[in-house]
């Protein structure tokens, strides 16, 4: 039994380079298998979005060609390619009627009666009794699921989404998320979706490339990013993480030994991703989630084998569900611990010496000549 | 019944804000409004009333006009000169065709595909300005001179032979003839025709044309069906400033015409500057403007552009 391979998308060497000199897009393979929920992340001008229109057509790759299935589209312009793009700004035609803009594609295809097909769609998207009004009178949302609906309708071999829930406001952004997961398994297309909010990759998408410079920094699946980052861009990129920079001690077998400070921390070597030689430096990277903290006059109770670490609780906020503690230490300012509000120890206050400790297994390490805070968000960033 | 938990009625913010004594501001607008509206007053309203009771008026020269309410003088004057009525009306309207046909291509190319050059073409286009509407207008009679090179070439490419069969032109001229005066006119008015269509073609979201060929839509199917009908708004207006001007014009005509191209600016300007029959000009200058305004009314509702913007 073959599997139809027909919405597949095959980047191979493509690169953007633009007039001015400007490489969005620095030579890259990617493979997006037939059916699949594939994310690309990345901050503002990482190239994300220039991969997404030269997989559209609306951009001329400098090098290197794109297939869908076994066909190479490269050079075919977007109106004869089977894809359809969810706009940014939606793009609705103002001028057209929601039936209308719905309408458009099955319309240019030559086919006649779209009534039928058109009403479906909408109800699918719940917006039967808008069909007569125009873009501009609908909400946001609204508008969003209208430009859902004008894409899926072609029955595209693959869905392009360029930030489409960019615009929407939080509560409706977690409703649409879901909407679209489910609109993807019920009509099992391919969707490729461009965004900058990590924890909207990690929910929709089977696999998520992390997009940095023009590069692609990682792929995997969600859990296999955040549990095992290989650069220091998608350890900080995605969710938080606390980097230490350490010196690689004497090895024993299957766990690296490291000195951080005066402290020995154990690292298994198949979670490094550096080249580890003794008297070198690696990055031992731990997220925030996986680090307990016992007052320092517990320490006895902590069992053997755990990496520690010292510090002195510089903040503490409670958020409700967990508190989330700032830590001076040694050797490392600011470490971030997050603890789930459980059983709560009245010591852990600002001032109170702790000791930080966590399991060897949850450890993973950096190459240390990166820059540690590559991928933090700035305020700067956030705003722009 | 939950009304306590109704929040407050926002009647207790209001009341002092009538009360500041930035009330006065309220009147700012009919301020600003103020100097035009008195130019509207002195320099529209005023003039109309004036002519509406000179169309009304009997008498000569000699004796001085009189009010009689002689409503005839328009009946007459339609009767009289329907001919040039009509005529300026053809002409205007071939003038404005010609116009959105030379005008549009260069407002899109501006718009979408000018890059840099952009303010370079727009400065092109307003600067026959810069020079009198009668020295361009005369220029046109050196341009289409009978011994000169555009009628030689249009004569050896039997353009000509084309043009007289369809009464455009008589015999070997351009000069005196409709064509001329068609030709005058579309030059004239093409900027007032660029720069309204130039306006809605670049507001236009580029992403629009995008979506068209993301959704299958040929290069040609986008102009018809996205890009045409979301620029409609300058076609109207762009039609309108160029068609009104052209109807009421007369230095076209008087200048690359003959008496047979007189339009009913031509006539207007002999009754009131030779002839000196004031209510007959009058009268003729308001079948004109009820003229326009009729074909203006039903143009935009046909055209339904109010829905557009």
């Amino acid at each position: 039994m073959t599997t139809d391979n027909s919405g597949d998308v095959r980047l191979s060497g493509i690169s953007k380079t633009y007039d001015n000199g400007f490489t969005a897009v620095h030579p890259l393979d990617l493979t997006v298998p037939q059916g699949s929920f594939f994310a690309l992340l990345g901050a503002s001008g990482c190239g994300k979005t220039t991969t997404l229109r030269m997989i559209a057509g609306l951009e001329e790759p400098s090098t290197g060609t794109v297939h869908l299935g076994d066909q190479d589209v490269t050079l075919l312009p977007p109106y004869k390619r089977p894809v359809n793009t969810v706009f940014q700004s939606y793009a609705l035609f103002p001028h057209l009627d929601i039936f209308e803009n719905v309408a458009f594609g099955l319309r240019r295809r030559g086919i006649k009666s779209v009534k039928k097909q058109v009403e479906e769609m909408l109800e699918l998207v719940q917006l039967g009794e808008q069909a007569r009004k125009k873009p501009h009178q609908l909400s946001g949302g609204q508008q969003q699921r209208v430009a859902v609906a004008r894409a899926l309708i072609n029955h595209p071999k693959v869905l392009l989404l360029d930030e489409p829930l960019g615009a929407l406001d939080l509560k409706l952004r977690r409703q649409m998320q879901l909407e679209l997961k489910r609109i993807q398994t019920e009509v099992g297309i391919t969707f490729v979706h461009v965004t900058h909010d990590q924890e909207e990759a990690m929910t929709m998408a089977d696999t998520v490339a992390v997009m940095n410079a023009g590069r692609v920094e990682q792929l995997g699946a969600p859990s296999d990013l955040y549990e095992n980052p290989r650069t220091t861009f998608v350890a900080n990129f995605l969710g938080t993480s606390n980097l230490i920079e350490a010196e690689v001690g004497t090895g024993n077998g299957d766990d690296l030994v490291l000195k951080a400070g005066g402290g020995k921390l154990i690292l298994p070597r198949a979670r490094c991703s550096a080249p580890a030689t003794a008297g070198g430096k690696v990055l031992v990277g731990i997220r925030p989630e996986k680090i307990a903290l016992t007052h320092a006059d517990d320490a006895g109770t902590i069992p053997e084998g755990r990496n520690r670490l010292t510090g002195r609780i510089a903040d503490a906020s409670f958020i409700g569900v967990s508190t989330q503690y700032v830590i001076d230490s040694p050797v490392c300012d600011e470490l971030a611990v997050y603890v789930q509000n459980v059983e709560r120890d009245g010591r852990l206050v600002p001032g109170a010496e702790v000791v930080l400790h966590w399991s060897p297994a949850h450890t993973f390490g950096l190459d240390a000549t990166q820059d540690i805070d590559a991928g933090v968000e700035t305020v700067e960033e956030e705003a722009a | 019944m939950s009304t306590l938990q109704e929040a407050p009625p926002p009647l207790a913010t209001a009341e002092p804000a009538k009360k500041s004594p930035r009330g006065r501001g309220r009147l700012t607008p009919y301020w600003l409004l103020l100097p035009g509206l008195l130019w509207l007053v002195v320099f529209f309203a005023l003039p109309m009333i004036y002519q509406a009771s000179t169309s009304v008026q009997t008498g000569s020269l000699e004796d001085g006009y009189k009010v009689t309410w002689h409503f005839a003088t328009y009946w007459d004057a339609l009767v009289e000169y329907w001919p040039q009525f009509l005529r300026s009306v053809l002409y205007a309207a071939a003038a404005t065709v010609l116009c959105l046909l030379l005008g549009y291509p260069l407002a899109y190319l501006i718009a979408f595909r000018a890059g840099r050059w952009r303010n370079l073409i727009m400065v092109l286009v307003i600067a026959p300005f810069f020079t009198s509407f009668l020295i361009r207008t005369l220029a046109w009679k050196t341009i289409l001179a009978d011994s000169g090179p555009v009628v030689h070439a249009l004569n050896s490419l039997h353009v000509l032979d084309l043009t007289s069969w369809i009464g455009w032109t008589s015999g070997d001229r351009v000069l005196a003839t409709p064509l001329a005066v068609v030709c005058g006119l579309t030059y004239n008015f093409l900027p007032f025709m660029i720069l309204p269509l130039y306006t809605s073609l670049e507001r236009i979201d580029g992403r629009l044309h995008e979506a068209a060929g993301d959704l299958y839509a040929k290069p040609s199917t986008t102009f018809r069906k996205v890009t045409f009908p979301l620029s409609m708004p300058g076609v109207v207006s762009g039609t309108l400033l160029t068609f009104i001007p052209a109807a009421g014009d007369y230095v076209n005509a008087e200048l690359l015409g003959s008496t047979d191209t007189r339009m009913i600016g031509n006539v207007i300007q002999t009754q009131f500057l030779r002839i000196l029959d004031y209510p007959t000009a009058a009268a003729l200058s308001f079948i004109l403007m009820a003229a326009i305004l009729l074909m203006v009314t039903v143009y935009i509702r046909r055209s339904g552009t109010e829905d557009l913007v």
